[in-house]
């Protein structure tokens, strides 16, 4: 039974969502099904916090390596999550003045709003820019022509690199009135719209045909390694 | 002096990489640049749309992406305003309703505060779960997957700006701007693919621009691909109207100048790795045990 069900759950959405497609009438058995997947999405979320919550908890009680960090990791958990649910400081929505919790989370002077401008935003965005740092790194230690294909690659980037830049129209923007395709802009676009999507286009291809015999599986009960444990 | 390359202390290279960025921030040079066709194409989707046009922003981003993604939505939230369109904006991101705020709505609120009206020209429908899910539900009904507006709270049909449009397929054009998943590609696949009648245009980061350059221009009319796209896009913008040639109104083409000289340290980084490289393979090996 505790098979059954979701393997009759799973095939029962799954054909509504494939035969909706083909018989409009069914468009709304679609759109419910769809907002199942919201809910459970929904309830995802608090799984995952649950999960951020147990899993540090029990690092802090173990007093296992880096339980400091998990200490604030579960300080901002909790905060953010206590400051965001209970409005602290959101001041009441235009519509209802008198109603306290009324106002959106995200308003300006609220304590949620605060946190995140003042601490996720410079925080993310400070740990994307250091990006550059490491790629600069990267790139003198790592990217070397050890063979043919590493060549290829290595000059690929090399005209990438100058022509989504301005170099590219520095160097070779002298010519590009007689050979446009042939500066280092008109080559990237080259690049990127024949190579490229020559390239992706087969390994989307790929996917989707991957896709379709997965689903299939699934549908037909064939594969059910989606229910854990020796299901497959 | 190869020993000594070979063993090169990274920190001279982040110091390089921090001069690089840092000089051409405080020294804002101006380059030039012209829109490419692909990035033409999404200036011309909308310039070309009808006046009181209904186009739906959705901006998939976090503060992460918002230095190379804010500058384009910026630019087209002042494009559509310019023409007089009708903008609703929505995001697919926990983190992007603030992304709304700081790149959109905060425009209309301060540059076109005169002519435009919450609710009547421009909503914001806020953050909506569930990823592409969320994609396939407002296809056929917006009010399932987005009930009120993140600012009032007020159910959607109370907001004239809404009357006539009930779904996706009633948008004249909608904005992917997009970090990553779910983004632009989800926008293709779930919304323009199955409903070839919606209009998408795109703008995404460097890194996940080759994943959707196989639907240009079929399912995607145009893509503004990176910080560079951006620029170019505000590049066309200022020609078309010169009051946003300033360069207040041009963040992307600011940073054009710290890109070049980023691109060319690590050119630079390249060319000197891979010298020492093919030295130190010529190097005769001195015998001994390691």
């Amino acid at each position: 039974m505790k098979r059954t069900i979701p393997l009759f759950i799973a095939a029962v959405a799954g054909y509504v969502m494939v035969i909706a497609i083909f018989v409009p009438r069914l468009t709304d058995w679609r759109e419910d099904a769809e907002l199942w997947f919201n809910i459970l999405a929904a309830v995802a979320f608090v799984l995952g916090g649950a999960s951020i919550l147990g899993m540090h908890l029990k690092r802090v009680s173990d007093r296992r390596a880096g339980w400091g960090y998990s200490l604030v990791t579960l300080g901002a958990f909790l905060t953010t999550l206590i400051v965001g649910l209970l409005k602290v400081g959101v001041p009441p929505s235009p519509d209802h003045p008198t109603v306290a919790w009324s106002g959106a989370y995200e308003t300006e002077g609220g304590v949620f709003k605060w946190i995140f401008d003042n601490s996720i935003l410079p925080i993310t965005a400070t740990m994307f820019a250091m990006l550059a740092f490491y790629v600069a790194s990267a790139a003198f230690r790592a990217f070397r022509a050890k063979n043919l294909e590493a060549g290829l690659l290595l000059g690929t980037a090399f005209i990438i690199l100058l022509g989504r830049s301005y170099a590219g129209t520095m160097l070779t923007g002298w010519y590009a009135d007689a050979y446009p395709r042939l500066t280092l802009p008109g080559l990237t676009d080259i690049i990127m719209g024949v190579f490229n999507t020559a390239g992706q286009r087969a390994i989307m291809i790929g996917i989707a045909l991957g896709v379709v015999a997965t689903s299939l599986k699934i549908l037909l009960g064939i594969d059910r390694s989606y229910l854990g444990g020796r299901g497959s | 002096m190869l020993d000594k390359l070979t063993r090169l202390d990274r920190r001279w290279i982040f110091l390089a990489m921090f001069l690089a960025v840092a000089i051409p921030v405080l020294l804002q040079p101006t380059l030039p640049e012209s829109p490419t066709p692909i990035v033409q194409d999404v200036f011309d989707a909308i310039e070309n749309l009808p006046p009181n046009s209904v186009v739906l922003m959705s901006l998939d981003y976090d503060p992460a992406s918002q230095p190379e993604l804010g500058p384009m939505s910026r630019a087209m939230t002042r494009h559509c305003a310019l023409l007089g369109h009708r903008l609703i904006f929505m995001t697919l991101w926990p983190f992007g309703g603030p992304m709304i705020t700081q790149d959109a709505t905060n425009i209309i609120e301060t540059e076109f505060a005169d002519t435009y009206v919450y609710g009547e020209n421009y909503l914001n429908i806020g953050f909506g779960p569930g990823f592409e899910a969320a994609i396939k539900l407002i296809v056929t009904d917006l009010s399932k997957q987005f009930p009120v507006d993140a600012r009032l709270g007020r159910p959607l049909a109370v907001f004239p700006i809404t009357r006539g449009v009930r779904n996706l397929q009633e948008v004249d054009l909608v904005i992917s701007v997009g970090a990553g998943y779910p983004g632009t590609k989800e926008w293709v696949q779930y919304a323009a693919t199955p409903y070839p009648d919606i209009k998408i245009v795109g703008g995404v980061t460097g890194v996940s621009a080759p994943y959707l350059y196989p639907y240009v221009p079929g399912q995607l009319i145009g893509m503004l691909p990176a910080i560079k796209g951006a620029a170019e896009y505000e590049a066309a913008l200022g020609k078309a109207y010169p009051r946003y040639a300033d360069k207040q109104y041009q963040s992307a083409l600011r940073r054009m100048g710290p890109q070049l000289s980023a691109h060319v340290l690590m050119l630079g980084l390249i060319v000197l790795g891979n010298v020492i490289f093919f030295l130190e393979r010529r190097r005769p090996r001195t015998g001994g045990n390691r």
